[in-house]
């Protein structure tokens, strides 16, 4: 049975101080997809995830969710949206569960599990008040991954969600991946890495060699 | 008229007819700034009290005027650009910067050099001079500002941003610096206000204000020109006319 | 819609008790620098009272434009500034959370300060309650008129000369209606009106000042 899809990219251009870097690119993805966007570095797969996130304008082209243009309704598109860009916004000061606690806050979350159980599970068991700062790249990395397990969007959007976890780690967001993608939940991803999840789309991003 | 707005915020439109005004432009300010000059230093009267040095607002009154003027055509063509997104109007935000700036810098030094036969002094605290020297401040950052951003965008958009707040604010400065001039100093020497000047002296002065609003125009749309071909020197046309000019 | 409002109050003044030591660094800036007046200048009495309104005006004036450089620092280094940028709410109600609490932290700090140090530099009697009431609105305006600034330079490498470059003839008519309702109320007048003034400059700040961070926070972000 064809899907009507969910979130539509009509030929996105993006253009810095008069340089293009990407242009063209359509793509529309449906419940429960899985978009691993590949490329070598510096093509922009960094910049296509933060359109995507609306943080930047493209240049031409526009985002539909779920029909409506997300430049006229962005509100709507962001309630179901969650981004993970390179740098997550984890406060270096705070523990885990401050950070998990603020983040819930922010997006209303009012979902009954408890802060312990969702950092337990992450294998930050004991580690969960303890400052940002004191606690390595991986571990640092599991704590925003926290935000996966409360968050409702059906939208997720990782950039190098893989960076600086262990295998354990990757199993453990691949898991979450494939459960997200089976309730309808989307993702799009940026990896260099082989994903073991069966039926992921793959999306190569190709420079453009064109000046304007 | 929204054909015309949008044929108006094509650079290269702009460019081509621009290039058709400059003469006339250019015409017409020479021979007011000549006429001016001539006037209001050869003929009109000397001052009873100042003497001569007065001839000195003939260029200070009209960089005071435009300073601020420029000011608004900054802030106004920012607020374009951010609005419409408009890439010319960012071009004349940009190029209007440092003119305005330069026309503050005459208006503070030809206060300065008129203050000292006038007041015996370079520089007094004086609520207008004050003004002067806070609008040169306004001017710097926008242009500070402006280089400070690697990309050409975030820099208008900034710079645009700043002048905005800028303009809401200028009013709300000069006020308060008026308000504390008059709290500490009551005004014992007053300019000699416009509408009190002898016809004589007012007709030459009249004539260099219409001389430096030309002036400005004139400077305004070549720094717009060289901005446009700058910006736009990969396309087409902009090689075009290179290539032109080379043969 | 004011949970993010809350949530992110909550948050700064949190952060701002866990680093307690940054916190404290205005503060003892304005304290510092008034204690060098009376050595760089006079130790009289009567001298020191003469000028004290206009002191502590200009130091508190830059101490908070000192603070006000960090207000989006950390949070567009770690990430966070985008994140607020791309959440459902409105950024106006959390930019205004995030200047209430450095406002908390800062300006509120400096104004109860204010009575200690006009004491050493002998304020007359009746400056005190005029600079207190003047500092309580004036840095308020100036934590407001200083995230304008803060939000245009966060994302320049050195930005922080700039930003005095900018911000300070914004913070003129605070510093002229601050000081001279201390002065005029020590010259035996009457100080409704400047304060009046100092009230109308808070609302006025309050309406535009968030809504200009707003987009220059937008401006710094596609940067």
């Amino acid at each position: 049975m064809p899907q009507t899809p969910q979130l539509i990219l009509d030929s996105i251009a993006f253009e810095r101080d008069d340089c293009l870097l990407f242009s063209g690119i359509c793509l529309s993805l449906e419940s429960g997809d899985v978009l691993q966007i590949e490329g070598p570095n510096g093509v922009g797969k960094t910049t296509l995830l933060r359109i995507l996130s609306t943080a930047l304008m493209p240049t031409a082209g526009k985002l539909l969710w779920q029909g409506s243009d997300v430049a006229r309704h962005r509100q709507l598109y962001l309630q179901n949206l969650l981004f993970l860009g390179h740098l997550p916004g984890l406060k270096q000061s705070l523990s885990p569960t401050e950070n998990l606690v603020w983040w819930r806050r922010i997006h209303r979350d009012h979902s009954p599990l408890k802060n312990e159980e969702i950092l337990g599970s992450l294998g930050l068991c004991g580690y969960e008040d303890i400052p940002c700062y004191a606690l390595s790249a991986g571990q640092q990395r599991r704590a925003v991954l926290a935000r996966l397990l409360v968050t409702e969007a059906p939208l997720w959007i990782l950039d190098e969600p893989f960076t600086a976890i262990d295998k354990q780690g990757v199993a453990d967001l691949e898991a979450l991946l494939i459960a997200h993608a089976r309730r309808g939940g989307m993702a799009v991803l940026s990896t260099h890495q082989d994903l073991g999840i069966a039926n992921v789309r793959r999306f190569p991003l190709v420079a453009s060699a064109e000046a304007v | 008229m929204w054909q015309w707005f949008h044929r108006l915020g094509s650079p290269r439109w702009f460019y081509q007819a621009s290039g058709k005004w400059l003469p006339w432009l250019a015409g017409i300010t020479f021979v007011l700034l000549l006429i001016g000059l001539m006037w209001g230093l050869g003929f009109a009267p000397r001052d009873a009290k100042q003497g001569n040095s007065f001839r000195i607002i003939y260029i200070h009154v009209p960089a005071s005027f435009l300073a601020l003027a420029g000011y608004y055509v900054m802030a106004i063509a920012g607020a374009v650009g951010l609005i419409w997104k408009m890439k010319l109007a960012d071009m004349v935000m940009k190029s209007a910067a440092p003119l305005g700036a330069a026309l503050t810098f005459v208006a503070l030094i030809t206060g300065a050099i008129w203050g000292k036969p006038t007041w015996g002094t370079y520089w007094v605290w004086d609520a207008r001079i004050t003004s002067m020297l806070v609008l040169l401040f306004l001017y710097m950052g926008v242009m500070a500002l402006q280089h400070s951003y690697t990309s050409v965008d975030a820099a208008n958009r900034a710079s645009a941003v700043l002048s905005l707040v800028g303009m809401v604010n200028i009013p709300i400065i000069y006020k308060s610096v008026d308000w504390w001039y008059t709290l500490h100093q009551p005004a014992t020497i007053k300019f000699t206000e416009a509408p009190t000047m002898h016809p004589d002296m007012f007709h030459p002065l009249l004539v260099m204000i219409a001389g430096f609003y030309c002036f400005y125009a004139l400077v305004l749309i070549l720094n717009t020109r060289s901005e446009i071909l700058h910006r736009e020197r990969r396309s087409s046309w902009v090689k075009d006319i290179v290539l032109q000019n080379q043969r | 819609m004011g949970y993010g409002f809350v949530a992110i109050l909550r948050r700064d003044l949190l952060l701002a008790f866990r680093n307690r030591g940054e916190i404290a660094n205005p503060v003892i800036f304005f304290f510092i620098v008034v204690t060098l007046i009376p050595l760089g200048l006079t130790p009289e009495a009567s001298r020191l009272a003469e000028i004290a309104p206009g002191i502590l005006w200009v130091m508190a004036l830059l101490a908070s434009l000192l603070s006000v450089e960090g207000l989006f620092h950390s949070d567009y280094r770690d990430g966070t500034l985008e994140q607020l940028v791309i959440s459902p709410q409105p950024l106006y109600l959390m930019v205004l959370a995030k200047i209430l609490a450095h406002w908390l932290i800062t300006g509120l700090p400096l104004t109860l300060l204010a009575p200690l140090l006009g004491m050493m530099l002998s304020l007359p009697t009746a400056g005190y309650l005029p600079l207190v009431l003047g500092l309580l609105m004036g840095t308020a305006v100036l934590s407001l008129l200083g995230a304008i600034g803060a939000g245009l330079t966060v994302a320049l490498r050195k930005g922080g000369l700039l930003l005095s470059l900018i911000v300070m003839p914004l913070y003129m008519p605070v510093l002229i209606f601050g000081a001279s309702a201390v002065q005029r109320s020590v010259d035996g007048f009457s100080v409704q009106g400047p304060l009046a003034v100092m009230g109308a400059l808070l609302a006025f700040s309050l309406l535009i000042a968030p809504f200009a961070t707003a987009g220059a926070l937008r401006v710094s972000m596609h940067g």
